[in-house]
Order: structure tokens, then sequence, then C-alpha cells
């Protein structure tokens, strides 16, 4: 009896626990992990006539995945991604040490409000902003054509330079934002005693301060490609007709030519390189939050 | 003399990374203030300044599609937010006070809808949609927006969480408040900031989000966002401008409460 | 419980017992088969280094824990797993805890407020207990307006108010300078002592324990070392760990013979032979004695007044310490040191280091300390 007690007691955490999240776990059950479940299943499965699909199993999706046509597409996307991933790391890593180096904590909190702002605000009109400057009859083409330099409006619009242009605006401070948070950690007097021990300033960066803030550098770097990846908006807004992503492709599969089950391997292919980055992102990423 | 060097080189340096740094601010809000300022000029195709005019704003408000699609944004929010908040909360809360067995593999799955694209998430769930025949409608859109902001609201708690002090759940136990009464009267009144925080940044992404709702959409729910992106598919307009300029503002303002209450 | 009479003295009803305790978590072994009782109105301290598992004991009779085996008793309640806000028992924690969101006068009227007392009587006793740790005036101020002081004292008011039987402190002083502390150490036993509640107090500072306690424990890696007096732990510890957590101690391990009754003669590796009591102590072992070191005398010769009852050895002066009112010598035997405290008297200064010496002390200064538990343990966790 005093034993049964004591286990009782002992459940009543785990009880209390799994009451408390059964709720999340329940509705990211049902609307989260059963649909990626879905179109797994559809990925083996033969297209129906009109949208659908037809149970009988087959490898043809993934097949189909290596036709030339795809396979540029998928292989222009990881080019994307990884370009604007190197970019976003370029322009945000000094910007991100400039932020925390500054002295003032009430500066510091602008520069990094400033940051944030973007970072959560729409990314639908923050990319429209880019219509506005880069189409035809825009900005650009409009002062330059004022001022004499053209004659002819420049095709900068639904170019692969308007949508890299488009990502790196849109991801900057995805970057930013880890990377700010492990240079911040990051312990002053580790770079003094380099200095003193008689490191220039480059081994200072590339031995102390780079492996140091490693952790900032792989969580920013997986927040800036696995988005990008599956990049919808900026190529649809920005590239039109002229450039397609992995994400267009999806969409493309699903709402126009009706071909689900196709659409559904490419989504887990996605969904396959992100889980992968995830585990990575746990492993080196951010150390461990809890205690 | 080394010493005077390598610390001139490093005022040049820093030099060098100021000026970096705030050519990437200007990159970054450049373009939202041309957006801005478009959507006050009066020229109509073109991008050249001809005068100042509260034109566009004003043919926004008598635009009775775009009212509908307001609202139908506007009451997704709302009730995604209120079930995110609720759910996201507790969840934080058991995250933070409990160990329990797969509570690993619960964290990996409680972001994952973070991390995941939404193109992906969006198929995922119209595919489920249509393989349980669930009409598509405001319900629909709802019930995906929760999905993803439980995640958003649970991580914002847990951070602020993350500097709650256990003692004060015992010391309210020790003076004889059961659980609940220790919740209501000492936990949740000091992360209230944080959860309201995670609330307003819920309502931001989920009146923001087109991706997802594109697909889970049925008719007669088209969102604001839906309705701005089929306008933006046609070309710039300075209705367009004006409205971009509203929804920048407000998210900004959001985003500006939340993060006061936040820190 | 019983009522015991002894010597025609009404002994007092145990308030809190506990009986034959165990907790782990995890791997770790917190407390291991752990009994004590307290006796209603005790100034109890449990001492002990940190991670012994004094903490977790507090925690256990505060029910912020449950024993994983054994029994806990309240005012002969059973209470193993009676939850926090149905115990009797409240408690002071080491970095106060004070609910930062309310003023002081809410937070001492929290425990009231629950238990649905009338608004006048919780103002009465508020201030009544705001008064008895002298912040009265101070209701409407926030936590963090006040000193560290200060808030501890509204801690100690916020448990107090509720008139609770046991009071429990966590290392209540902890965070205080070492001039509040000892400030606020005399005021916690007087108040102690005027209001009649039992303390069961949790410290890792011996000089505390020492100078405020009824009784103390001291424990050691989850088990009760030794359970006593002040003076008597100080005095005659009983295990090694005793002697050198309180106080500094001289040890000496050899091989124990019995001598004649309660004497017994250990032979030390290097041939020394000391003298030292002890009782119901098993002979014919490797085993420890212990002598303080201001029970030790020097003298630059050997001393006259010879008796049997004294352990003379033979030594040179290797260092001496000023501290001021004593002076410390570090003594060298042929292999061992031995720590001696000499007063500050004006001969003391006439030793030089380098000197011989010899270093007597009463042989009833000398104890024999008990067999290693270690061994027990062991076996224990298996």
């Amino acid at each position: 009896m005093k034993d049964f007690l004591l286990r009782y007691k002992s459940w009543g955490k785990e009880g209390k626990a799994g009451f408390l999240i059964s709720p999340a776990f329940l509705w990211l059950l049902l609307f989260f992990l059963i649909p990626l479940g879905i179109i797994f299943v559809y990925s083996f499965c033969e297209r129906g006539n009109y949208g659908g699909v037809n149970w009988n199993f087959t490898f043809e999706n993934y097949k189909q995945v290596l036709n030339p046509v795809y396979l540029k597409t998928i292989l222009y996307s990881f080019w994307i991604a990884i370009l604007n991933t190197v970019i976003c790391l370029l322009i945000g890593y000094p910007m991100a040490y400039y932020i925390s180096t500054r002295k003032s904590t009430v500066f510091k909190n602008i520069l990094l409000i400033l940051v944030i702002l973007p970072f959560w605000t729409d990314f639908l009109v923050r990319t429209y902003a880019w219509l506005v400057i880069l189409r035809e009859g825009g900005l650009i083409n409009t002062i330059l054509l004022q001022m004499g330099i053209i004659q002819e409006p420049l095709k900068l619009l639904f170019t692969d330079l308007a949508v890299i242009i488009g990502l790196v605006y849109g991801y900057l401070p995805f970057m930013i934002l880890p990377l700010y948070a492990s240079i911040e950690k990051l312990d002053p007097s580790l770079i003094e005693a380099a200095y003193d021990l008689g490191a220039n300033g480059f081994n200072v960066f590339w031995k102390v301060i780079l492996p140091l803030t490693s952790p900032g550098i792989i969580a920013g770097s997986i927040l800036v490609f696995v988005p990008t990846l599956g990049a919808y908006i900026t190529p649809d807004l920005l590239g039109g007709a002229k450039v397609m992503m992995i994400g267009n492709l999806i969409q493309q599969q699903f709402l126009k030519v009706k071909n689900w089950p196709f659409g559904s391997s490419l989504s887990f292919i996605v969904l396959i390189i992100v889980l992968a980055l995830l585990i990575i992102y746990i492993k080196f990423g951010e150390p461990e939050v809890e205690k | 003399m080394s010493e005077i060097r390598s610390r001139k080189k490093f005022n040049a340096g820093e030099f060098t990374l100021g000026v970096h740094s705030w050519l990437t601010y200007i990159f970054l809000y450049l373009p939202m203030a041309i957006l801005v300022i478009f959507s006050f000029n009066k020229a109509r195709i073109n991008a050249v300044w001809t005068g100042f005019t509260f034109e566009w704003y004003k043919v926004l408000f008598n635009d009775t599609a775009l009212a509908g699609a307001l609202v139908n944004s506007l009451i997704v929010a709302f009730i995604s937010t209120a079930i995110a908040t609720v759910i996201g909360t507790l969840t934080a809360i058991a995250m933070y006070r409990y160990k329990f067995p797969g509570k690993g593999l619960f964290d990996s799955v409680l972001y994952m809808p973070i991390i995941v694209p939404d193109i992906v998430m969006g198929i995922s769930l119209l595919s489920f949609y249509v393989f349980i025949r669930f009409t598509l409608g405001l319900v629909s859109i709802i019930i995906a927006h929760v999905a993803f902001n439980i995640s958003f609201v649970a991580l914002v708690v847990r951070a602020r969480l993350h500097g709650y002090n256990k003692t004060l759940d015992e010391a309210a136990m020790d003076l004889g408040a059961n659980p609940f009464q220790t919740f209501m009267k000492v936990t949740l009144p000091l992360i209230l900031p944080g959860v309201v925080s995670a609330a307003l940044i819920a309502f931001t992404l989920s009146f923001d989000d087109y991706l997802i709702t594109s697909f889970v959409a049925g008719i007669g729910s088209t969102t604001l966002p839906i309705k701005v992106y089929s306008m933006m598919k046609f070309g710039v307009t300075p209705e367009i401008n004006a409205l971009s300029t509203l929804i920048l503002f407000i998210s900004m303002i959001l985003i500006l409460i939340s993060q006061r209450l936040g820190a | 419980m019983l009522t015991n009479i002894k010597e025609g003295k009404l002994l007092k009803k145990n308030i809190v017992q506990i009986k034959d305790v165990v907790k782990r978590f995890g791997n770790v072994l917190a407390l291991d088969h752990v009994s004590l009782e307290i006796p209603s109105g005790e100034f109890f301290s449990i001492l002990g280094p940190s991670g012994c598992g004094k903490t977790t004991l507090l925690r256990l009779i505060a029910g912020f824990e449950i024993p994983d085996s054994g029994e806990i008793f309240l005012e002969d309640k059973m209470i193993n797993s009676t939850p926090p806000y149905r115990r009797n028992v409240n408690t002071v924690f080491q970095n106060y805890a004070l609910f930062p969101h309310m003023n002081i006068y809410d937070n001492v009227a929290f425990g009231l407020k629950l238990k649905g007392i009338g608004r006048a009587e919780i103002k009465e006793r508020v201030m009544r207990s705001l008064d008895l740790v002298g912040l009265s005036g101070m209701g409407d101020r926030k936590p963090r307006q006040l000193s560290g002081g200060q808030q501890q004292r509204v801690a100690l008011s916020r448990a107090l108010v509720n008139e609770p039987p046991v009071l429990l402190l966590d290392e209540p002083l902890g965070a205080l300078d070492l001039k509040l502390r000892r400030q606020m150490q005399v005021e916690l036993k007087s108040l102690q002592k005027r209001l009649g509640i039992t303390f069961i107090y949790v410290t890792h500072d011996q000089e505390e324990a020492l100078t405020m306690s009824d009784r103390i424990a001291i424990m050691q890696t989850g088990k009760i070392e030794q359970m006593d007096i002040p003076p008597q732990i100080y005095e005659r510890p009983r295990t090694e760990f005793v002697a050198n957590f309180i106080g500094i101690s001289n040890l000496f391990s050899g091989n124990l013979r019995n001598g004649n009754g309660k004497i017994y003669t250990l032979t030390t590796s290097d041939g020394f032979e000391i003298k030292a009591t002890g009782e119901g102590i098993r002979p014919e072992r490797n085993a420890t004695v212990m002598v303080r070191p201001e029970k030790i005398q020097i003298t630059p010769g050997e001393p006259k007044n010879m008796s049997h009852n004294i352990n003379i050895l033979q030594g040179k002066i290797e260092d001496m310490i000023y501290l001021g009112n004593v002076i410390q010598f570090i003594v060298k035997l042929k292999e061992q040191k031995l720590i001696v405290l000499e007063k500050n008297y004006d001969k003391t200064f006439e030793f030089k280091p380098d000197q011989d010496v010899f270093v007597s002390w009463d042989i009833y200064s000398t104890f024999v300390l008990s067999e290693r538990v270690e061994n027990e343990r062991l076996f224990a966790q298996v």
C-alpha cells in the first residue's frame, strides 16, 4: 500500500506534465505529424486524374526527381540557398560583431531592435518593396533614366539577381540574431589574453573568435539555408516565370499540374534535408538551454 | 611601437565595421522607407514624385472586398492566437517544470514547425484536409495557424521562464497555496509579460501568413495576405503601397510592444 | 507519542520524527537511512558540507520531496505524501524567495489570506509580525527596494506570521555579510527562545551551528555522522569526518591495543605510543585517535610533572604562525606533523623554528574515533 502510494506520487509529476503538454501534443500530432505522414505515403503512390492519388505503390515519383528538367530546379535551389547563406554570413557576421561590441547598453538595444523588427515583420510586404524598386518603371530605372546614364530601362526584375537580393534582404536578420547571441557570450578577456600571448588580429579572429562563435554560425546558417531552400514567395514575386525553385515546383505540382505524388516526393526530400540540419543544429548549434 | 600600431589598426577595423553595419541598416530599411514614401505619391504609374496625397488610403478604406479579407484575417489571427497562446504557455510550463520520458523527442517535434518550410507545411495540411474530407474555410486556416504558432509561443514563453525562480512556487506552496492557487497568484503574474509578448508575435505571424494560408483557404475565406498577394501579382499600384505601409506599421508596433514586454 | 518522565523532569514531545528515510536522485543517494527525533521547542541544526543531503532532508520535511522509503512524522502524524500546502510547517528560503510582484505587506499576508482569515485579523497579525522583525512601516515597499538583511527579515516574518509549530530555515543567513550575519544570529536565537517555536536550521557554517543550536546533526554523503549538543560535538567527535569538519584536529593512525578498561594504546607506524580513551571500542585493529591542538602543551624540556595520564612526544618546531591571540606551531614528529595552539604569552615567543621540543597532553583529551562508516555504506549501495 505504501509502495503504491509512493509510486502513484511519482506518476503524479509525469501525469501533470502529460496533462499540460497533451493539447500541444495532440494538435501537433493531428495537424503537423500526420499530415507529414500523409505526404510521405502519397510520395509512393500513383497520381490521380484530377489531383489526389491512386493507391498503387511506386518509386516513380522519386525517379522523376532525377529527370534533368526537375533536377536542374533542385540543384539551382541548392545553389541559391548556399549562395544566400554565404552572403548573409559575410554581411551578418561583421554586423553582429559591431552590435555586440557597443559599449552603451541603450545603443546596443536600439541596434538590436532594428534587426529584430524586420525579423518578425511581414515577409510579403518586405519582398514587395523590392518590386517597387526594381521593376521597369521602378525607382532605380527612373533615376538612371533621368540622369541620362541609360537610355533604355534595365531588366532588373524577374532575374536571378532580383531573387538573390530579395532572399538576402528577407533572411539577413535570421543570420544576425543567432550570431549576435553567440558573439555576445564571448568573454572579452579571452581576446585580450590572445593578444597578450602575441597573437595578431588575424590569428585572434581565426583561432579564438571564430571557433568560439561557431554555434552562432551554425544556427544562423541553418536558419537561412532551410527557408531559402523552401522559398516560394521571393522567387515567385521577384523571379516571375523565369526563376523556379523547389518551392515553386512543389506548388506547381500540387495546384497546377495536380501531380500530388510527385509534389509529395519533392516535399519529402526537402523535409529530410531539414530534419538532418535540425539534428546538426541540436548537436552542434546552441548549447542545451535547460539545466 | 607594435602596440601603437595594433591599436591604430584596430581603430581602422572598428571604422570599417561601423560603415559596413550602417550601410546594412540602410539596406534593411531603405526599401521599406521607399514603399512608405510612394504610398503618399500622387503619380499612379511612374516612380516620380508628383506631390503628396492621402488618395490611395481613401481608396483602400472604400474597398469592400479588402474589408472582407481584413475581417477574415482578424478573425483568424485573434482565434488562432488565443488558442496557441494557451496551449503554448501550458507546454512551456510543463517543459520547464517537469522531466518526463520522451521529453527530448517531444522537444524536437515542438520546434519542427518553426524550421520546416512553409510550403511543406502548407501542402501536407492540404493533403490532410482533402484526405479526411474537411471543408476548407476559416476553420482550416485557424487550425493551421495554431499548429505553427504553438511552437513560437512555447519558444518565447520558455525563454521567459528560463529566468524564473522555481523557489517562488515552492514558497507559495509552503505558505499554503495549492498548485492552482500557486499558478494563478504567483507563476502567471510573473510570466505574464512573456505570455503577452508571445501572443503579440503569434498574432503578427498569423496576420501576415500568406503561403500556408494559400493552401488551406477555401472559397470565401480569403485573408488579407492572400488578397494582397493576388494584387501584387498584377503589378505595383499605389493602393498596394498604401496597404503595405499600413501592414508594416501595425506589425512593427506589435513587435515593439512585444519586445518591450519580453525584455 | 508517549511522554517520558525522567529524573522527575517532564521531557517534551518529539514534534518531528524521521524514521529510516532514504531518498535517491537518479543514481545519487541523497539520504541514506536517516533517522532523527526533534523535541518541541528545540533549535536543531543540520550541519554539513554542500551535497551532504542536509537541504534534501529539510525539503522532505517541508514536503517539496517525497521519501523513497522511511517515514516522516509531524506532530505524530505521518506526512510522507502530504503536499507542502497541507503541512503545518513554514520555510525561510536561502535566497528569501519573496514574491517580487507583491509589496511587503502582501508577501507577509499571503499565507493568512489563503487560510481565509478575516481582513482585520490579517492586518493585525501582519503588523505584529513585521514589528517582531523590526520592519514596521515598510509594508508598502517592494522586495527589491529593501536591503539583503531587510529581505531576510521579511522572509522570516512571512513564515512566522502563520504561527507554525516548526520553522524550517535553509541557510537563511548565507547571503548576508559577516557582520550582519553575526547580528542576525543573535536576533534569530532570541526570537526562537521567545516564541518557543521549533527551528530546524540548515547551515554549512560550523560556528553558526555551534553558537545557536540546542542540538546539531552533522551530515556527510547522506548520513548523519553524529547528533549531539554543541560542546559534545566539539569535545567528543565520534568520527574522523566530524573531527575534521568541526575545528582543527590532530589525528594519529596505527594499531590499537586495549590497555585497561577505557584506556587504549595506539602504536603509530613511526613507533610512537599514544594513549587514548574510548568506550565500547573494538581493539586489535587499525584505528585513528584525535586530539585538539589547544589541548597540547609545548615545552622546551621534558615536562616535569610526570604522570601516567599524559602523552609525551618529542619533535622539532617546523613553523610558527602568529594568529593574534594565539600562536600556531607546526611540530614535526618523525613522519607526522602536529598542530599546536598556544595562548599568546610572552614566553611563547621564546620558541624558535628548528628548536627541539616536547609536546604533551592529557590522555583524557585523546579519543579513539569510530570505525569508518564507508564500508557499511558501500554495502548499502549495492
